[in-house]
């Protein structure tokens, strides 16, 4: 992992030496409906409304892509690449991550709803391309909300995770990460490489502005099929129906701490 | 039959009441027959654990690495139990179970479940997904069912009339060293654990500092409640992380719930639906928290807070 390349001429072979001996993160995003959405189920209970609703990147995974940025600007690494697994429409949020500040973006395009262990198959396929002494993702996504793909990926990479990351620092062979857990933080090191899952106090994502918008059309995406990296789709969880939470009754209204603790007591809450 | 293999959590030698809960949704399954795996250094929760009603038996897995929990060394140890012959392996949707339970499943590829809430029947369970707007029915045609349970959706199981056998085993795999446990810092350590119980006081951004925070902890003391927050608050530095109530924080069910100076939002709420009674305190009647309280009261926390006080 200290290996220098330079470029200079670059034949294929030397392209991929320079590949896999560049301090490289990786970055997965998935793009999800706003956080600010009202999500709404369909009446016939085959999911909820897409129509017309604001689309972003996973604010988890926005806050992955910071990171990596913000260690590739400390000197940490020195290429960024954000991957997405998703239909074209996907390709607005990797261009908001290389806006953002990443390098490459890589794109693994399909149609098909993703399970969790699939995506942590494909980005497998990515990792074994990129050879990234990181992989930083979201903990979770805001749609399924399964957090489950960094830690499957870690397990089918055979490398470490830490999960639900507040603070992460790196040396050259070693992560040591605060985790938000039940208990409180908890500090892990972990040898790199490593995948790191965020949580939202890790740091705050920086706004884009319009020039670099510009430029991160310039930045390369590349798109890539599942078959072409050796995946075969398989849906191994069938959704049976999509149905709206149960309501909570009306409740009552009371103007002063008096009531309240009468209510209570009427309640049965408070003795 | 349903052959459940059950993960504890435990801490400083005490069963987390997540574990109770698991149990109860494995009784759910058909003929469930239930094992419960103790990861420890010594054994100590195993005891407790043999004693919850309806379990058939206790493993223990004694090692030193278990001082304190890490997926990195769980995980294989719990994908070779389970490949002897279990129907499903369930984990609580708490961050231990959750950062274990994915990484089982890739290491058995099979797929997970996260925070099922109903059991429908062997191989069809109910869960949340947008933070709790929509819930989905899901079949899994699996041989091995690796899920995590939303423990807000279960009551603990109780005592059983006799204790199952526990039996030591030591699976043969070999276990990683590239994950290093540093240290945990438990700011509200000493306090009634936020998941288990039984009355929760939020509050949220309105508190303003960690100052006034310190507020609520003298009204939960006396209701001898435990303290929560929003994210908004946690944010700010008025409380600490472990506090937080919400999607992204601790799903809770307590029979009182009483949110001080807090919005409601959606990512708060899903986190609180299940509590029996909702309580409301906030100088915004059109603030969404009333849509989902039984009991709202429009006013100034500060002028409040006191008044509650004194009256309890
Ligand atoms: C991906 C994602 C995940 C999230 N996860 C969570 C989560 O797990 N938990 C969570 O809580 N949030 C979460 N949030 C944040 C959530 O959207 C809200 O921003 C947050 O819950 C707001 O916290 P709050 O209600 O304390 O603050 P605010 O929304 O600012 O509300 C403060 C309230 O206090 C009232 N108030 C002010 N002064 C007084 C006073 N003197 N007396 C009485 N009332 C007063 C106001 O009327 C207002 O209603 C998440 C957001 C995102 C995007």
């Amino acid at each position: 992992m200290s290996c220098r390349c330079r470029v200079r001429g670059v034949t294929p072979e030397r392209h991929s030496r320079i590949l896999q001996c560049m301090k490289r993160i990786l970055v997965a995003i998935k793009r999800v409906v706003d956080f600010n959405v009202r999500i709404r189920v369909k009446p016939d209970g085959s999911g909820v409304m897409l129509d017309g609703v604001k689309w972003s990147i996973n604010p988890f995974d926005e806050i992955a892509v910071e990171e990596a940025l913000r260690i590739k600007e400390r000197g940490g690494a020195e290429e960024v690449v954000v991957a997405s697994i998703g239909p074209a429409d996907c390709q607005p949020q990797l261009r908001t991550a290389l806006a953002m500040g990443a390098d490459r973006a890589l794109h693994v395009e399909t149609t098909e709803a993703i399970e969790p262990l699939t995506a942590a198959k494909l980005l497998l396929k990515l990792v074994e391309r990129e050879s990234p002494l990181l992989v930083l993702m979201g903990k979770q996504a805001i749609d399924d909300d399964n957090n489950q793909t960094g830690q499957m990926l870690a397990a089918l990479w055979n490398r470490p995770q830490a999960t639900f990351a507040s603070k992460l620092e790196l040396t050259d062979t070693t992560a040591r990460v605060a985790r938000e857990v039940d208990a409180g933080l908890e500090t892990l090191e972990v040898d790199l490489p490593a995948v790191v899952t965020t949580d939202l106090r890790l740091n705050e994502p920086r706004y884009v502005k319009l020039p670099e918008i510009m430029k991160a059309k310039k930045k390369p995406l590349l798109t890539l099929k599942p078959d072409e990296l050796g995946i075969t789709l398989t849906k191994r969880l069938k959704l049976l129906k999509t149905e709206a939470p149960s309501v909570r009754k009306k409740g009552v209204m009371v103007t002063t701490a008096d009531e309240l603790v009468a209510a209570l007591k009427q309640r049965g809450v408070l003795s | 039959m349903s052959r459940v293999l059950i993960v504890a959590e435990h801490a400083a030698g005490k069963l987390s009441s997540a574990t109770a809960r698991c149990v109860r949704c494995a009784g759910q399954l058909p003929q469930a027959d239930i094992t419960i795996a103790v990861f420890s250094a010594d054994g100590a929760a195993a005891a407790e654990a043999a004693r919850l009603e309806g379990v058939n038996k206790v493993l223990r897995i004694d090692a030193p690495v278990h001082t304190h929990a890490l997926a990195a060394t769980i995980a294989p140890q719990l994908a070779e139990i389970a490949r002897g012959g279990y129907s499903h392996v369930f984990g609580p949707s708490t961050t231990f179970g959750k950062d274990l339970m994915p990484r089982v499943a890739a290491l058995l590829d099979v797929p997970q479940l996260s925070d099922i809430m109903a059991v429908e029947s062997e191989h069809r369970f109910r869960r949340p997904v947008y933070a709790g707007n929509a819930i989905i029915t899901v079949e899994v045609d699996e041989p091995l069912i690796v899920a995590t349970v939303r423990t807000a959706s279960f009551q603990a199981v109780g005592a059983g009339a006799a204790a199952a056998p526990i039996e030591t085993v030591t699976p043969s795999v070999a276990l990683p060293t590239h994950t290093r446990f540093i240290e945990v810092s438990a700011p509200s350590g000493d306090r009634p654990d936020l998941q288990a119980a039984a009355r929760v006081i939020s509050g949220g951004r309105a508190l303003g500092s960690a100052e006034n925070f310190q507020l609520l902890y003298k009204l939960a003391d006396k209701l001898g409640a435990a303290v929560g927050a929003s994210r908004a608050a946690v944010d700010s530095g008025y409380a600490p992380n472990d506090l937080q109530v919400g999607q992204t924080g601790k799903i809770i069910a307590p029979d009182l719930y009483i949110a001080i100076g807090i919005s409601g939002a959606i990512q708060h709420l899903t986190g609180i639906k299940d509590a029996r009674t909702i309580v409301a305190i906030n100088k915004d009647g059109d603030a969404p928290i009333f849509e989902i309280a039984d009991i709202g009261l429009v006013g100034d926390l500060f002028k409040i807070l006191p008044e509650l006080e004194a009256l309890l």
